[in-house]
């Protein structure tokens, strides 16, 4: 009995050692071959495709949004594809996952653009992950296009930002706040860059424009007992709460003001992350009434949008929404083709060079590349939300926005940077 | 046993001569697994040498990075503010990013900040007598502390975002190829001296005195050692370890945030040893180097689902191989040695060839 017993934990060591070894064996053949594809393959324009990579998080805490970039970009491909290709070229896109771990993004960024020789990236939703790509991008001279809302501060030769900048999304939303729903601010965010640096923004502009503060407060990434937060609006009566919270911590933060008492005729909470997606996750019923910043929702009235909404959720399934960041990656594989075709062919420089004044018609309306920030034009809404789940727009700025990342043209920000 | 030592050098001189046979993204990569290989070695002398389950190492890598990221973010702000500090309104370099223009003490830094946070935490626990789990729990909480600090010190730290897009370092651009196949060669020697080092030091009468209190602390206590020192030392050692291994991280990744240093990757770290065999320093490098491999290539082919094959070989290693891969090899060989040795009673002539 006893020496079966052993036969076996040996059999069983023998073959996990086996494995170990044959896939290190796998590992380091493929690394070997690397060198001979290395040497075979001279650039890009070999053979009848062309590699474009696709980088988001496709598993860890960050998945659950930017999956659904990814089947947006595989779906703007796939048209591409079907209308027969770009520059007689299929494109073939190459997926990688970034793990929600940003040195991983840094990692599979340079595998794209060495290994693959990717002609583009797609990819990335926060701003750590971008700033990880950022030096593997320039230094590589490759081409990153970022879809997500951001920060700004920023603008790398290297990415074209096809969210929106703060000018396009939270300084019109203070402005109309101010003018219809009163001047008392509070500010409320996740501990990380974006809100710090949106409430840095909107204080100044506040002080400008004649608003007022009534708290700041911040909390970790993933808190979910906001019962003091609520107390402290409760006694110093807000107008507006802007919030700049991410992730889980919307779901217990209005959750727990709805059980207070507080609903959105009180108070009007403005939310600049939470999107048809996010309000799945939430619950219309909870957050009915608040409202919410974007350039795009699924609501939007436009041909371009009705064909889009329905392509998506015939291919991915009837329960799927679209959102802003969606429409963003989903627009962004159509800019980077129309630059390609302006350019007549894939080199990076090329592309850069010819992607300026580009337009394109997308679902949430036309957007241009402005050829000096390398980031969109776009037209900013602002919606209501309904028990549904769906945006009722309030509010729209009519023509396309030109995106400022360094506030250069508001004089009040002049000592942000 | 028979002498291993001629493995270990073809296994160095492997790493040594890797720039020849690898492309550059690949000896990137290796040049980054073989930082964490530092790491493990540190954890191997106090886990399994001395028995202190340290789960916030994170906190000495995260440190000795951040001081060298802080050299290489104001060296490419050539005499500016970093940009982060910027658009956060800070208007002056705070005085204690003054002194990390100097290469040099930014290194000397990145490897004394760890030790004396190591020394001042360990100290106290251990003088009290804390230890098992609650010292692994104490040693998490110091990581949540360090995490919460960096984050919300945004204007100092760079938050979440962390410290990134360096040029040059010593004015060698980053980006060329030799500079990183130069920075690769640094960073095996250091793992080479540390190995080195680290052996001599386990195989010494101090290295006996450790594995005695991982065995039995009262035992050597009532013997007459003071343990608190030997545990404070080897601790803090370890932490430099972690700290200089941060040094080579941030030079060969280009990036450093607060995510780095979190609960998620310190566990890592001791999962890593775990693969390894704990009790093995080289086996503590090659669980490094495998666990991070078998990461990259199983996330390469499969990016879906990727994280299941992860999951499924940690399970089985843990459940099957409590040593890990080293403990593999050596119960390998002790069974082909205990074969050979009946082989030989067996024979008419008895050898008395026991090394």
């Amino acid at each position: 009995m006893k020496v079966q017993k052993r036969k076996i934990f040996r059999t069983l060591s023998l073959f996990l050692c086996g494995t170990v070894l044959a896939l290190s064996g796998c590992a380091a053949s493929s690394a070997v071959d690397e060198v001979k594809e290395e040497k075979k393959e001279s650039a890009e324009d070999s053979g009848e495709t062309v590699k474009v990579g696709i980088l988001h998080s496709l598993s860890g805490t960050m998945a659950i949004s930017e999956v659904s970039l990814r089947d947006a970009e595989l779906m703007a491909i796939e048209e591409i594809n079907e209308a027969g290709g770009l520059l007689g070229k299929k494109i073939e896109p190459v997926i990688e996952d970034g793990a929600s771990d940003w040195p991983t993004f840094a990692e599979k960024a340079k595998k794209l653009l060495q290994k693959d020789k990717v002609a583009t990236i797609f990819g990335g939703w926060t701003s750590a992950s971008r700033k990880a790509m950022l030096p593997v991008v320039e230094q590589n001279n490759g081409l990153l296009w970022y879809p997500v809302q951001y920060e700004g501060m920023e603008s790398s030769p290297n990415i074209f930002y096809t969210g929106a900048t703060t000018n396009q999304q939270i300084i019109p939303a203070v402005s109309w706040l101010l003018e219809n729903r009163g001047k008392k601010f509070f500010l409320l965010g996740s501990d990380y860059v974006f809100p710090r640096t949106a409430n840095k923004i909107i204080k100044a502009q506040l002080k400008a424009e004649g608003g007022e503060l009534a708290g700041e407060e911040y909390t970790p990434l993933g808190h979910t007992d906001y019962s003091t937060i609520i107390s402290k609006i409760k006694e110093v009566k807000p107008d507006v709460v802007f919030n700049t919270l991410n992730g889980d911590s919307n779901v217990a933060f209005f959750k727990q003001l709805k059980d207070s008492g507080i609903t959105a005729k009180d108070l009007t909470v403005m939310s600049v992350s939470i999107a048809e997606e996010e309000i799945r996750g939430i619950g219309g019923d909870v957050l009915a009434g608040h409202l919410a910043v974007w350039n795009y929702f699924q609501t939007t009235d436009t041909p371009e949008n009705k064909a889009f909404v329905e392509k998506y959720k015939k291919k991915y399934g009837e329960d799927r929404v679209t959102d802003d960041p969606i429409e963003a990656a989903y627009f962004a594989v159509h800019l980077w083709a129309e630059a390609v075709k302006k350019a007549g062919s894939f080199d990076v420089d090329k592309v850069k060079k010819a992607a300026g004044g580009i337009e394109y018609k997308a679902p949430g309306g036309t957007v241009k590349i402005d050829g000096e920030t390398q980031h969109t034009w776009k037209i900013v809404r602002i919606g209501e939300i309904q028990p549904n789940g769906q945006f009722k727009e309030l509010w729209n700025s009519g023509e396309a926005i030109k995106p400022d990342p360094y506030l250069k043209s508001y004089p009040w920000a002049k000592n942000l940077n | 046993m028979k002498n291993k030592t001629w493995l270990y050098w073809l296994f160095f001189l492997a790493l040594f001569t890797a720039p020849f046979y690898l492309t550059e993204f690949r000896l990137s990569l290796l040049g980054k697994f073989l930082c964490f290989a530092i790491i493990a070695v540190g954890i191997s002398l106090i886990w399994g040498y001395t028995g202190i389950l340290s789960l916030g190492h994170g906190v000495y890598f995260g440190l000795g990075a951040y001081c060298m990221a802080m050299y290489l973010k104001l060296e490419d702000s050539r005499g500016h503010l970093p940009d982060f500090m910027e658009w956060s309104g800070v208007e002056k370099l705070p005085w204690f990013w003054k002194p990390f223009e100097n290469p040099l003490f930014a290194i000397f830094s990145a490897i004394i900040i760890p030790v004396l946070l190591a020394a001042f935490l360990s100290y106290f626990t251990f003088k009290n007598r804390i230890k098992g789990v609650y010292f692994s729990l104490l040693s998490q909480a110091v990581v949540v502390v360090f995490v919460t600090l960096f984050i919300g010190k945004q204007e100092w730290t760079g938050g979440t975002n962390g410290l990134t897009n360096f040029s040059t370092v010593f004015g060698f651009s980053l980006s060329s190829p030799l500079t990183q196949i130069v920075i690769y060669l640094l960073t095996v020697l250091l793992l080479c001296f540390i190995f080195i080092f680290s052996r001599w030091l386990t195989r010494s009468r101090f290295g006996r005195v450790l594995i005695a209190i991982r065995d039995s602390e009262n035992r050597v206590r009532f013997l007459g050692f003071n343990t608190t020192t030997y545990k404070v030392f080897v601790y803090s050692l370890s932490a430099a370890f972690a700290g200089l291994a941060g040094v080579m991280f941030v030079l060969q990744v280009g990036l450093i945030s607060p995510a780095m240093m979190g609960i998620i990757p310190s566990i890592e770290m001791v999962l890593w040893v775990a693969v390894g065999g704990r009790n093995s320093l080289i086996g503590a490098i090659i669980g490094a180097i495998a666990t991070n491999s078998a990461k990259s290539f199983f996330s390469e082919n499969y990016p879906d689902i990727w994280l299941l094959f992860l999951g499924g070989l940690f399970i089985s290693i843990v459940m099957f191989l409590p040593n890990g891969l080293a403990g593999l090899y050596e119960s390998f060989v002790q069974r082909k040695g205990r074969r050979e040795r009946r082989k030989n009673e067996a024979g008419s002539h008895v050898s008395r060839s026991v090394s």
